[in-house]
């Protein structure tokens, strides 16, 4: 919109020229066009298709399920098979990104401070980022499967008689959630915390406030509105969980998530009008959970913070 | 810093040590599946014992000619490199124009490049994929290119953005004023200012180009696959997939190829600082 204003400009008098540029408007609009084309072509169209698509079931849908040209909705909502994959993408992503969050506040409170080591410790933080969730599944298949060191070393050391099921199954998918959300959820935590003035606490110390007093006061409701955007990333991160809950989980059981039925529509059963609902239901969900966090911190919040929320 | 001295005493206590166990925990974690992916690549046989029987490389090269590494090692590297030179070219002038100036209807193109970010992959690529099959692009590499700049465009304008506003604009006030015009302000003052940043995020996004899984995934095919695709499609393709040796064996490869990008990255900029201009900068 604003680029085809800047186009106009260009042809316009000097007086509605300057009438516009007063408005914001100017040829260094056009600088705009490329990223607007991009994003017009590739995420507004194909998305808006997909829309049309969904109101566009294949015959057998509608048989199936009735409901006209809604029999897709009607699938989704009325299908157990699919439906009950909102719940069980919902049991891992929500537990995985608050996991994420909560434990990366004291780490990265801890990390705040300068000591010997703290670079390596810093990047091994970082690592899993470069090992990609393909890796990492792997890995988790070999070092924690039936013949893994976790289970021979437990089994070595007596505390369990039977090897232990870490992987295919819900438990290791959560690991591989937290392995990879977690060094991003503590990078951006302890950005936020960098962001808060140091003198406010050193202020409330000589005041006489203890740890808790200095957390709970003064650091909690700065990083308030850091850690609710924290949340929202890792839960979108945990929320398309796909690979890992095909590689490690149980696909067809406990770890069916969303992604995975939108996949099985597009992918097996060819059937591109319910592999969209699914897909933009996935995102409907998702846009929930989201506007809930942040409707939450705008009521627990408001203004600017050091934290830089 | 005076700082640390001052916190020291904090760092002894029990809660404090709590959190040591758990990243020693996390520590160990990690480290066992990096170890335990690379002892497997290279043994021999390895089934009920703490070690593989023998050590040996012929992984890598079977491994190599079975999955026809060469050429899809080529393509990640082609589609990385591609999407890079294209989001930075249509992303940074955008972000410029985002951080500068206020126009009409700028909240609503904010949230346009937001979007994208913040839905999960799946949800736009499906319609995105269903498009290239009908426009009759799927399974090439133009279409692979094309889904990754979905992403890519938006994380190089949010990334950027910030780190243009934070650029004194008295600076290319200076220059329009000796007569520059907007291409000399950006080829002559803003570009080299902006290395930096552009650099972050052009690595940035290389990384994540060649981790990203979904997107490709969904519109690629033989030829057109990236590594982690093909490590996918290893593990999973009919029969209960491949031998697991050599899926370690590419996924070694494909770490390899990441880390070297990491150490790279982290030469040139702190991670960190890409979330919040954080006050160390200054402090330096």
């Amino acid at each position: 919109m604003s680029g085809v204003g800047g186009q106009q400009t260009g042809r316009a008098t000097a007086s509605l020229r300057h009438r516009l540029a007063e408005r914001g408007i100017d040829p260094t609009l056009l600088l705009l066009v490329p990223g607007l084309v991009v994003a017009l072509a590739l995420f507004v169209y194909p998305f808006s298709y997909g829309i049309g698509l969904t109101v566009q079931p294949t015959a057998a849908m509608q048989e199936q399920w009735g409901g006209g040209i809604l029999a897709n909705y009607v699938a989704f909502f009325r299908d157990p098979f699919v439906f009950d994959s909102v719940w069980l993408t919902m049991r891992l992503a929500l537990p995985a990104a608050l996991f994420n969050v909560l434990a990366s506040v004291p780490v990265a409170m801890v990390l705040r401070h300068r000591f010997r080591g703290k670079r390596l410790l810093t990047s091994l933080l970082v690592l899993p980022i470069t090992l990609g969730t393909v890796l990492t599944a792997q890995g988790l298949l070999i070092f924690a499967g039936r013949q893994g060191w976790i289970n021979r070393a437990l089994l070595e050391i007596g505390l369990i008689d039977e090897p232990l099921k870490l992987v295919n199954n819900y438990l290791g998918v959560m690991f591989s959630l937290v392995i990879t959300g977690f060094p991003f959820a503590f990078l951006l935590i302890s950005s936020y915390l960098s962001g808060i003035d140091p003198s406010l606490e050193r202020a409330a110390k000589t005041l006489g406030a203890g740890w808790w007093q200095r957390f709970r006061r003064i650091i909690l409701p700065l990083l308030a509105p850091g850690l609710a955007t924290t949340f929202v990333l890792t839960f979108v991160l945990a929320f398309s969980v796909f690979p890992s809950a095909r590689l490690v989980g149980d696909a067809m059981g406990e770890t069916r998530v969303m992604s995975l039925m939108a996949f099985r529509a597009f992918g097996e059963q060819n059937d591109y009008a319910m592999a969209s609902t699914i897909a933009l239901m996935m995102g409907a969900v998702e846009l929930l959970v989201v506007a809930a966090v942040l409707g939450l911190r705008s009521l627990l919040y408001r203004g600017t913070t050091g934290g830089k929320g | 810093m005076a700082v640390s001295t001052l916190e020291r005493p904090l760092a002894a206590r029990p809660s404090t040590w709590f959190v040591w166990a758990g990243m020693a925990a996390f520590a160990v974690f990690l480290l066992g599946i990096l170890i335990a992916v690379v002892v497997d690549s290279f043994g021999r046989q390895w089934f009920d014992t703490w070690f593989p029987e023998g050590l040996t490389t012929d992984r890598y090269t079977e491994a190599w000619d079975r999955f026809a590494l060469g050429e899809v090692v080529g393509v990640t590297v082609f589609v990385a490199v591609t999407v890079v030179v294209v989001s930075v070219l249509v992303g940074v002038p955008a972000a410029y124009v985002l951080a500068r100036r206020d126009f009409p209807g700028k909240r609503a193109v904010m949230l346009l490049f937001l979007l994208p970010v913040l839905m999960p992959p799946i949800t736009y690529g499906i319609p995105l994929a269903t498009v290239m099959y009908s426009f009759g692009l799927g399974r090439t590499l133009t279409a692979v290119v094309l889904v990754n700049l979905v992403p890519s465009v938006p994380f190089v304008i949010l990334t950027m953005t910030p780190f243009i506003e934070q650029i004194n604009p008295a600076i290319e006030s200076a220059a329009r004023m000796c007569g520059a015009r907007t291409r000399q302000v950006f080829t002559r003052v803003l570009a080299p200012l902006l290395v930096p940043g552009i650099l972050a995020a052009a690595i940035l996004v290389l990384v994540r180009t060649v981790g990203l899984f979904e997107l490709t995934f969904l519109v690629s095919g033989p030829g057109s696959d990236t590594l982690v695709v093909a490590i996918y499609r290893g593990m999973t393709s009919a029969g209960g997939g491949e031998a697991r040796q050599l899926i370690s064996a590419m996924s070694v490869i494909y770490t390899a190829t990441m880390l070297v990008m990491l150490v790279v990255a982290l030469r040139f900029v702190n991670p960190t600082q890409l979330v919040a201009q954080v006050k160390e900068t200054r402090d330096d």
